[in-house]
């Protein structure tokens, strides 16, 4: 990694020669998690960064394999614990496909309507975060943070009303779902999506009406395309490096092909483009839970029967892999079956790890403050990139 | 002589408790910014105690001293950031014939000794030997250092409109009229000026010196007990001193309906409503960048003060009156 990082020294034409190293993190207000940056600083400038991760490292492959499939999905929701419901979602799609287990068309709808609350819920954290990082935790970004929170708080409330649970749900299980809507519960959610939808309005007039705030963001942290595509960035970032791919368009898993949405694309690659890209899957998120509530079909809620013993689950020997379109970007489960209880390997592909890793393209030539504005733009969950 | 001691020990104290409880006020007008309550429990109605809750927690935390500092500069820092910070306050009067000392050069000893602050503050970040500390206390000399000039052009207008350096005729000028309703060069002027307090006393979007998603806490990051209340007093004393100057100079200090006893009430509101309006940019900003700054201050604030500066000399100079 140092050799590479060489190499991504931007020579700058400082007339100094002195340089500072400084460590951003682990323990940093806006280490987002745990992450530690060492920074090379020219005066105020980068001019080279190195990544240090692995502080959260859990071993969460290897429980992966020592937990039965019955056990895992409650686990698996703790690789990304903002995006809890995308991870579940992913290990169970690769279970599914290894076991050719069909999935109820009332499940499919019901795991796209959490996935997309787990968008808004998602984004909203990002966009609070992302304005304390440049507004600070004492000015304008925790205004902001504390509404985007108070907006997240109303979903997490829908998932308490569903689940039981506000941050780590356990709803899904191979074959659909465990839990069904409680009565009620989609009314809740229209209002839910609808108040969330006006306030949206608000913060993109605090914020796009604010020269600050744009000088802040654009043409700050831009991401080409070719970089984007090199590195393998997904989610928001490639979409705001001008590439139209989504995983929910390029490969529909979970009946996503019924519903109508666009995938927003914006080509400026900056820290706006990335915040654009957002506020607009906000919207379209909330456009496909509307669809997904009216068409809601009737029928079971999981094809597998209930089990008595958690190693009563046996998946046949194989391998599947599944991808999903998180919050964050595209992540992957790969599951190795030998026909036992429990997976014979499991990987995962998190999207904050690919995602961290355009960080030494993009920062060195920026300014310290800058750093802080495109990791919050990156939008990194420490859990699921060390997992 | 003696009088002036007590009057001075007087004028301390009363602005000790009115920092502690400006701290409350602008904590109860955040929360109600962000649609939180604030302060509560410390003292019902409205945790009124809570300021004294803090200075007493601030007064029982152990005293920490980096192993690796430079003991005696960042051990004195704070108090050479803090005294600057109540001198400042030496020279205004609160009414006609109240305030310590109505100097005949009361604007010019403020704006010298307001600026002074960033000696204790560069102290405070060499002293500590921290990275972030030193970071930002480069960025404070660059920032102050810009920005107390557009501060002391745009407070020198309302020195140039009345004629004086002294506070009290120049509240005495305002008689017909604020200064801040002045045309067109009134309106400017108070807002450069409260641009440029903003800047001066580090708030955000100009607070790039604590900026704690970057530099943690700035020059203080290693700061704890009551050297860090200490920083923490003297920043908000300037704060409320650059509003009380404010009031002075541009909402024409005591004058107010009433009698004139209620003068000084009339001038801490109106203090009060300079705070706010800081406390309120303050609160829906985010932070700019220090080039950025940099840019705002020489490119825009400096011209543009130095333009306003002029054109109240010219008023001055045809209106053939009060000019000094």
């Amino acid at each position: 990694m140092a050799a590479t990082q060489t190499q991504q020294v931007v020579e700058i034409g400082y007339g100094g020669n002195e340089r500072l190293m400084m460590n951003m993190g682990p323990q940093h207000p806006s280490s987002h998690g745990v992450f530690r940056m060492i920074l090379t600083l020219e005066g105020e400038t980068v001019v080279g960064v190195d990544a240090v991760i692995g502080y959260l490292h859990r071993c969460h492959e290897k429980l992966g394999e020592s937990l039965t499939y019955v056990q895992y999905p409650s686990i698996a929701s703790k690789t990304d614990y903002v995006a809890a419901m995308t991870a579940e979602l992913a290990y169970v799609s690769a279970v599914e496909k290894i076991a050719k287990v069909e999935v109820p068309r009332r499940a499919q709808y019901l795991r796209v309507i959490v996935a997309e609350l787990q968008r808004i819920a998602s984004h909203c954290l990002w966009l609070g975060t992302w304005c304390l990082d440049m507004g600070g935790a004492l000015g304008g970004g925790a205004t902001v943070f504390l509404y985007c929170i108070r907006e997240r708080e109303m979903v997490l409330d829908r998932f308490e009303e569903l689940t039981g649970a506000r941050l780590l749900y356990g709803f899904h299980q191979t074959g659909g779902t465990r839990y069904d809507v409680p009565p009620g519960w989609d009314k809740k959610v229209r209002e839910t999506v609808d108040f969330i939808e006006r306030r949206l309005d608000e913060y993109e007039s605090m914020l796009e009406g604010n020269t600050f705030f744009r000088v802040r963001t654009q043409g700050v942290g831009v991401i080409s395309r070719e970089v984007a595509e090199t590195v393998g960035v997904s989610g928001p970032l490639i979409r705001g490096s001008g590439v139209g791919y989504d995983v929910r368009r390029a490969e529909p898993y979970s009946s996503y092909g019924d519903f109508d949405f666009v995938v927003p694309v914006e080509t400026a690659g900056d820290c706006y483009a990335r915040y654009r890209v957002r506020m607009v899957e906000f919207r379209q998120s909330i456009r496909i839970i509307r669809q997904a509530l009216d068409g809601l079909p009737e029928g079971p809620i999981s094809s597998r029967p209930g089990v008595k013993s958690v190693a009563q689950v046996r998946v046949p020997k194989g391998e599947g892999y599944t991808r999903i379109e998180g919050a964050r970007g595209e992540i992957g489960c790969y599951i190795v079956s030998d026909g036992g209880p429990k997976p014979y390997r499991l990987k995962w592909r998190g999207a904050s790890f690919s995602n961290l890793a355009v960080l030494p393209y993009i920062v060195p030539g920026h300014k310290v403050a800058d750093v802080v504005a495109i990791m919050g733009s990156v939008d990194p969950v420490f859990g699921e990139v060390d997992r | 002589m003696a009088w002036h001691a007590i009057e001075a020990f007087i004028v301390l104290n009363v602005l000790l408790g009115l920092v502690a409880y400006v701290t409350l006020l602008e904590r109860k007008f955040a929360a109600r910014m962000q649609s939180r309550i604030g302060p509560y429990y410390v003292g019902r109605p409205h945790g009124w105690l809570q300021p004294i809750a803090d200075a007493l927690k601030l007064m029982m935390k152990e005293d920490i001293v980096p192993a690796t500092s430079d003991r005696a500069v960042y051990n004195l820092a704070p108090i050479v950031f803090l005294v600057p910070c109540l001198l400042i306050f030496a020279t205004l009067p609160f009414a006609p014939t109240l305030g310590v000392a109505d100097l005949n050069i009361g604007v010019l000893f403020f704006l010298a000794v307001s600026s002074l602050e960033i000696v204790g503050l560069f102290m405070g970040g060499w002293g500590s030997n921290n990275k972030y500390a030193l970071l930002s206390a480069m960025r404070a000399v660059n920032q102050i250092i810009s920005y107390d000039l557009p501060f002391i052009f745009a407070a020198l207008v309302p020195v140039v409109l009345a004629g004086s350096m002294q506070m009290s005729s120049i509240v005495a000028a305002q008689q017909g009229l604020w200064f801040v309703a002045y045309p067109l060069i009134g309106q400017l002027a108070f807002l450069a000026f409260v641009v440029a307090t903003l800047a001066a006393e580090n708030r955000v979007p100009f607070d790039i010196l604590e900026a704690e998603s970057e530099l943690v806490a700035g020059f203080r990051v290693e700061y704890s007990g009551m050297k860090f209340a200490l920083i923490q007093l003297g920043e908000y004393a300037h704060m409320l001193g650059t509003s009380f100057l404010g009031a002075l100079l541009f909402l024409g200090g005591w004058l107010g309906p009433g009698p004139a006893a209620l003068g000084p009430l009339w001038l801490l509101l109106k203090a009060m409503v300079i705070f706010l309006l800081v406390t309120w940019v303050r609160w829906s900003f985010v932070r700019i960048r220090v080039d950025h700054i940099l840019a705002i201050s020489w490119k825009l604030l400096m011209p543009a003060t130095l333009v306003l500066l002029l054109a109240a000399g010219f008023v001055v100079a045809t209106r053939g009156a009060g000019g000094g």
